[in-house]
């Protein structure tokens, strides 16, 4: 598979163009019907809007006023293409908590602020899970092997809610090395700011981790009995440049799409984790303008987080096309 | 599984059986993941009748004790013994969680049989709406479904978690049954005429059984684990529930000074969970092996 290394034929430009180009038209198809789920969802199963925001109390008058303003008496279809229209354009229209307020404002610091925590904790658990994944697949069926297995798809069920109270606990209130929120003061420099992070970064690497162990390990293994890696032996290579040439660029490979979807579980656990922490990131958005029935920013929110989980998936998907020499010659399919 | 439907195969289908429930006994992991379930359900039973104090209502003098001889879990900040409700807090769980796994795994099963079986434009359109629910994070589905409703009663909660769940148990299914749907048998029972859903339910489904059913056990770790988060953060059960999430919800603002109230049913919940990950683990090894 790696080993072979074709002569670049003009076949191969069009091949993977072609690929990129049907993954790309598959993920704006699923953007728009995802919008129109979450249009569905969070505009339209209240029913009446002014009745779920003003509550049993309000009058007829005072609801009818209410949804002639905001526009949530027309048809369906029309305040779905309405909010579409300005959603393309960049606007998703204003806040119904915080009157006149623009949706962006709000999400925009919320989704830097989840970025933030979400990069930190992947910088950390994707390595840590690959060579947990590794070791444990080179030892495979041994002790170590079990050990890693087990614990870190343990570890991987448990609630975030769980791990990160156990982590606080332990960290910030019997030890107190670390702060128990996860909010800084604002203009805190970087590194108060890791500070703050570390904890609720750790509580998603504790979820994460078993994933991509286990992964990374399903992938050695399936190398490690594949015939190239006893050609490779047999060619008299040494052990060591086995594994690193043959073996782990292999077994890596499927990695990279694991990797992309946790970025879901990752966007998901967010919410109980910003929740726990405190921090003003998206998970905590979302929750918020669900409580407060807020219901522009709360499909401004959910849009933002699913757009973001298939713009990594399509990422994922195309670098993965692009590493396999299975699609880049267009074998498969 | 064989694929015509011949007398011998109920014995052999029963053998089978019988091989694999003995191979899962002698699984330690399955051994261990089952008796902490059983435990659990044990408590829930019996629930107030094996709890040394009331887990509601008994207010003892000591508020917010620490952990004691008399207390073993210390008591909360109304006097009320943590051992007690942890005891009590395994009931609601563990009926809300099955039943909303047993709801989505009917609901996804039938998505899953008529995408896969019929194909086409319905397959089509279906498979790539499921592609779009996916995109959204479940606990990020279930507060918005939720909220949308109106309704922070448990009721919502159960539906929601059936209704999150089902698109992914259908991707399943209807994976095993693309599968199926190409083999000897069901081609003829469409040659003998028999109709379409009497294929789908008596020939293709009996055979699509074990996917089912381990994705129905991942999935049931999967809703105790929503079931938890979603209560934490406000939504079905109240206080004061001794359910094991809505007593740290309620005790969490007082971390610092009585830790006990918080770890304790934090653990159970860990213990749970985990359970329930290492039977579905092993079914899932003994099935497909």
């Amino acid at each position: 598979m790696v080993a072979g290394r074709r002569p670049a034929t003009t076949a191969q430009v069009p091949e993977i163009a072609r690929y990129v180009l049907k993954r790309l038209g598959l993920a704006l198809i699923t953007l728009v019907l995802l919008s129109m789920i979450v249009f569905a969802a969070a505009q339209l199963l209240p029913g009446n809007v002014g009745r779920a925001v003003l509550g049993r109390e309000a009058s007829e008058e005072a609801v009818a006023e209410y949804n002639r303003l905001h526009g949530t008496d027309r048809p369906a279809v029309v305040q779905y293409l309405d909010w579409l229209g300005g959603a393309v354009r960049g606007d998703l229209g204003e806040s119904l908590a915080q009157t006149g307020v623009p949706v962006w404002d709000i999400v925009e610091p919320a989704l830097v602020n989840s970025l933030k925590l979400a990069a930190f904790a992947f910088v950390l658990v994707v390595p840590l899970g690959i060579l947990g994944g590794v070791l444990a697949g080179l030892r495979s069926g041994r002790a170590l092997d079990r050990g890693i297995t087990v614990v870190g798809l343990s570890l991987a069920v448990v609630p975030e809610i769980v791990t990160g109270l156990v982590l606080i606990l332990v960290f910030a209130i019997w030890l107190g090395w670390l702060p128990v929120t996860a909010q800084p003061e604002p203009g805190a420099g970087a590194l108060t700011q890791v500070r703050y992070l570390t904890l609720p970064a750790f509580a998603l690497v504790i979820v994460l981790f078993g994933y991509i162990a286990r992964i990374t390990r399903a992938g050695v293994v399936e190398a490690l009995e594949a015939d190239y890696t006893r050609t490779a032996y047999l060619k008299g290579l040494p052990h060591r440049t086995v594994i690193r040439r043959h073996v782990l660029r292999n077994a890596l490979l499927p990695t990279i799409a694991v990797v992309a979807t946790q970025v879901g579980y990752l966007l998901g656990g967010l919410v109980a984790i910003e929740y726990l922490f405190n921090y003003q990131g998206i998970g905590l958005m979302v929750l918020q303008a669900a409580q407060q029935k807020d219901f522009t920013l709360l499909t401004a929110g959910v849009m933002v987080v699913g757009t973001a989980y298939l713009l990594v998936t399509l990422v994922a998907d195309i670098l993965f096309a692009l590493l396999n020499p299975r699609i880049r010659f267009g074998v498969a399919e | 599984m064989t694929s015509v439907p011949v007398p011998e195969r109920r014995s052999e289908a029963a053998i089978a059986r019988r091989e694999r429930a003995r191979a899962l006994v002698r699984t330690p992991s399955f051994v261990l993941g089952a008796s902490i379930i059983v435990f659990w359900l044990a408590c829930a039973l019996l629930g107030d009748r094996i709890t040394p104090f009331d887990p509601l209502y008994d207010q003892t003098p000591e508020i917010s004790a620490s952990p004691s001889a008399e207390h073993w879990f210390g008591t909360d900040r109304l006097g009320r013994d943590v051992f007690s409700r942890v005891l009590a807090g395994s009931r609601d769980i563990l009926v809300i969680a099955p039943l909303a796994t047993l709801l989505a795994t009917m609901l996804g099963a039938g998505l899953g049989l008529v995408t896969g079986y019929f194909r086409g434009i319905a397959d089509d359109t279906i498979s790539r709406l499921i592609d779009a629910v996916l995109a959204i994070p479940l606990i990020v589905l279930a507060v918005t479904v939720v909220a949308a409703l109106g309704s922070r009663s448990t009721w919502a909660v159960t539906v929601v978690i059936a209704l999150v769940f089902a698109p992914i148990i259908a991707r399943t299914v209807r994976a095993a049954v693309l599968g199926e749907a190409q083999l000897d048998y069901v081609e003829a029972a469409r040659l003998r005429g028999e109709r379409a859903p009497y294929v789908m339910v008596a020939e293709i489904l009996p055979n699509v059984m074990p996917p089912i059913l381990v994705e129905a056990t991942i999935r049931l770790g999967y809703a105790i684990f929503a079931v938890a988060t979603l209560t934490f953060i406000g939504f079905g059960l109240q206080p004061p529930s001794p359910d094991w999430a809505v007593q740290i919800a309620d005790n969490y603002p007082y971390l610092a000074d009585s830790w006990w109230t918080v770890l304790f049913p934090a653990l159970a919940i860990a213990s749970l969970v985990v359970a329930v990950n290492l039977v579905s683990d092993s079914v899932q090894q003994v099935l497909e092996r």
